[in-house]
């Protein structure tokens, strides 16, 4: 009978779910700008064969100059369109593992708090405080001059100064949900904590963490960019923010060096925000018409 | 109200210590060390005169007995000397605070008045024309870098039209007074503390209707219009005070992130201010002037959430009770 009960309700839930995602003219757009992004990133390789950061034009060739690189060149003669299609690769990646990492982080520091609670839960939560209260830009300026500007150390840094935002949503999910009575049910039947954790507690706290999680993604993207824009990027990986930092130097005699990477950022962070709020409004328990 | 904040700094003090802790590691595994740029730039250094400048600069000692060091000169409210300026970290860091200060105080503001009014121009005509317009330019607000914001706003006014400067913070090499002085300030900031502010424009804006629609749902709202208050009443009294508690407590929150944020806006400008300073200490492996600036910054952090605690307060009086 419980595995009855168990079935059921996620399926239910499910559905609503993803009827009210149709419904949600947010969440559809966001997600066909987003696949629209995917796809760009995903044929990189086949639309621009060989190295982005070759130099393979004239440089300084205005959008429409040649037909052959129908967004021009830069100061050093590469393609800009090729630098933007990698450069989609390189962002969107970056962005997912920063996010993976800082959902890895803050679930596990905000599930073993608010299950738990107590001395760890105290312990957790002032750790939390600390890189709260450390501006999180700086720590990520010197996480990544600690290592060297790789794709990884950059995610890893953008992951460890954003993390806490997670570990709250965690916590304040699973302090509610610990005293629901299916945990109390589940507990009684003699569950083991990490059955209940993984299987009781986190799939009824996945909705808000959703949400932020495409938030972060969204932020991730920006704050790449902006690491980028101060000169700390992988130099051997073309992206949108070290785009626009070079193209800086040219704002007045080519400003569409910097105008076109910009674009493209505002672009996909605009896809990962409209996705976010039509996911709220799919999700939030609140506007959610539940059916038991 | 002062027992609340006498509470906030005590429980602060962990905090405090738990920064410095992390950071003093963490910028130890930085390689290298100040020496080496400095020898690096001076064209190669003999043995000797590396020995004695580790030494003179203390980074000879074991990472404990460093540690155990800077802690006793904290005791002491010194923060030590920078091997890269040869100055006073306390100095270092007074002299660019204000700069910051200046950048920061004028974003938030801006970003606060500009992201309440629309925010409480979309809760009020929710689902109508204004909040669909507001919320479409929002959002896109929200989703652009600032800087980029900032780097666009430099072509138009600086480039194109010639209307403001858009590097440094006071037009060089001229003895301005009074007035005369005040509006090349003012010229100087517009460009970067609008830079800054973007991002929270949106992002206070978004939180407001979101807070102010949860709030309108509330008995005392329906209350307050049947009996009789005028709309503008009900909204500015009962709805916005309760909604900017919420915006209130994550604007303390954002603190944090505006003074990283200015980093990048700095750099842009050319604005001789904090974050730049951190760059510069970074690229010169300047630990103790890091050390100085991020535990300085997690200071102002830590006195900021205790100021948006008293606001609180005084937003709403049951908060003392606890």
């Amino acid at each position: 009978m419980t595995s009855a009960v168990l079935q059921t309700a996620p399926t239910g839930y499910s559905e609503s779910v993803w009827t009210a995602l149709l419904r949600n003219p947010s969440a559809l757009i966001g997600a066909t700008m987003l696949a629209l992004v995917l796809i760009l990133a995903l044929l990189a390789g086949t639309l621009y064969p060989g190295d982005p950061l070759d130099m393979v034009a004239m440089p300084m060739l205005w959008p429409g100059d040649d037909p052959g690189y129908f967004l021009g060149s830069d100061s050093l003669g590469r393609d800009v369109a090729a630098g933007i299609a990698h450069g989609a690769r390189g962002s969107l990646l970056i962005a997912a593992s920063a996010t993976l990492i800082s959902v890895l982080i803050g679930g596990l520091v905000g599930a073993l708090a608010g299950y738990h609670g107590g001395k760890l839960g105290d312990v957790l939560m002032r750790i939390c405080e600390v890189f709260q209260t450390v501006p999180s830009f700086l720590l990520v300026i010197v996480i990544v001059a600690i290592g060297n500007p790789t794709l990884g150390i950059i995610a890893l840094a953008i992951g460890i100064s954003s993390w806490p935002t997670v570990a709250r949503l965690v916590r304040a999910e699973f302090r509610t949900l610990r005293e629901a009575d299916f945990v109390t049910a589940a507990r009684s039947l003699g569950f083991s904590d990490r059955a209940i954790i993984l299987r009781e507690i986190l799939p009824n706290a996945l909705a808000p963490l959703v949400v932020t999680t495409s938030i972060l993604i969204a932020q991730a993207i920006l704050v790449e960019a902006g690491l980028a824009f101060l000169g700390m990027s992988d130099p051997n990986q073309a992206s949108w923010g070290a785009m626009l930092g070079s193209g800086r130097e040219q704002i007045a005699s080519g400003w569409y060096l910097t105008a076109l990477p910009g674009l493209a950022i505002i672009f996909v962070v605009l896809a990962l925000n409209l996705l976010g709020d039509g996911l709220n409004d799919a999700l939030n328990p609140r506007l959610r018409r539940y059916i038991p | 109200m002062w027992r609340l904040s006498r509470r906030t700094l005590w429980q602060a003090i962990p905090t405090v210590i738990g920064i410095l802790v992390l950071n003093f590691l963490l910028l130890r595994l930085i390689p290298g060390d100040a020496v080496d740029v400095l020898a690096g730039e001076s064209g190669g250094a003999s043995a000797e005169t590396l020995i004695q400048w580790r030494s003179h600069f203390g980074l000879d000692l074991s990472l404990m007995d460093q540690l155990q060091r800077y802690l006793v000169q904290l005791a002491h409210l010194d923060l030590g000397l920078s091997p890269r300026f040869n100055l006073p970290v306390s100095q270092l860091v007074l002299d660019r605070l204000p700069n910051t200060l200046l950048l920061m105080v004028g974003a938030l503001g801006l970003a606060l008045a500009i992201g309440i009014a629309a925010g409480t121009a979309m809760a009020t005509w929710v689902g109508r024309w204004p909040d669909r317009v507001l919320s479409l330019a929002v959002l896109l607000l929200y989703s652009t870098p600032g800087f980029w914001i900032g780097l666009m706003a430099v072509l138009l006014f600086s480039v194109k039209l010639g209307w403001l400067p858009n590097n440094g913070f006071q037009t060089l090499g001229l003895n301005l007074n009074g007035p005369a002085w005040l509006l090349d300030r003012l010229q100087h900031a517009v460009l970067p503390v609008l830079a800054l502010a973007t991002f929270y424009i949106a992002l206070y804006a978004r939180l407001t209707r979101a807070a102010m629609l949860e709030v309108q749902r509330q008995d005392y709202v329906r209350t307050a219009r049947a009996k009789g208050l005028t709309p503008w009443r009900v909204v500015s009294r009962h709805v916005l005070r309760n909604a900017l508690l919420p915006v209130s407590t994550l604007a303390g929150l954002h603190f944090a992130a505006l003074l990283g944020g200015a980093a990048v806006t700095e750099t842009l400008f050319g604005w001789p201010g904090l974050g730049r300073l951190t760059l510069e200490a970074v690229m010169s492996r300047d630990y103790n002037l890091l050390l100085g600036i991020l535990l300085l910054s997690s200071m102002l952090v830590v006195l900021i959430n205790i100021a948006v605690d008293l606001l609180q307060a005084w937003l709403d009086p049951r908060l003392q009770a606890d």
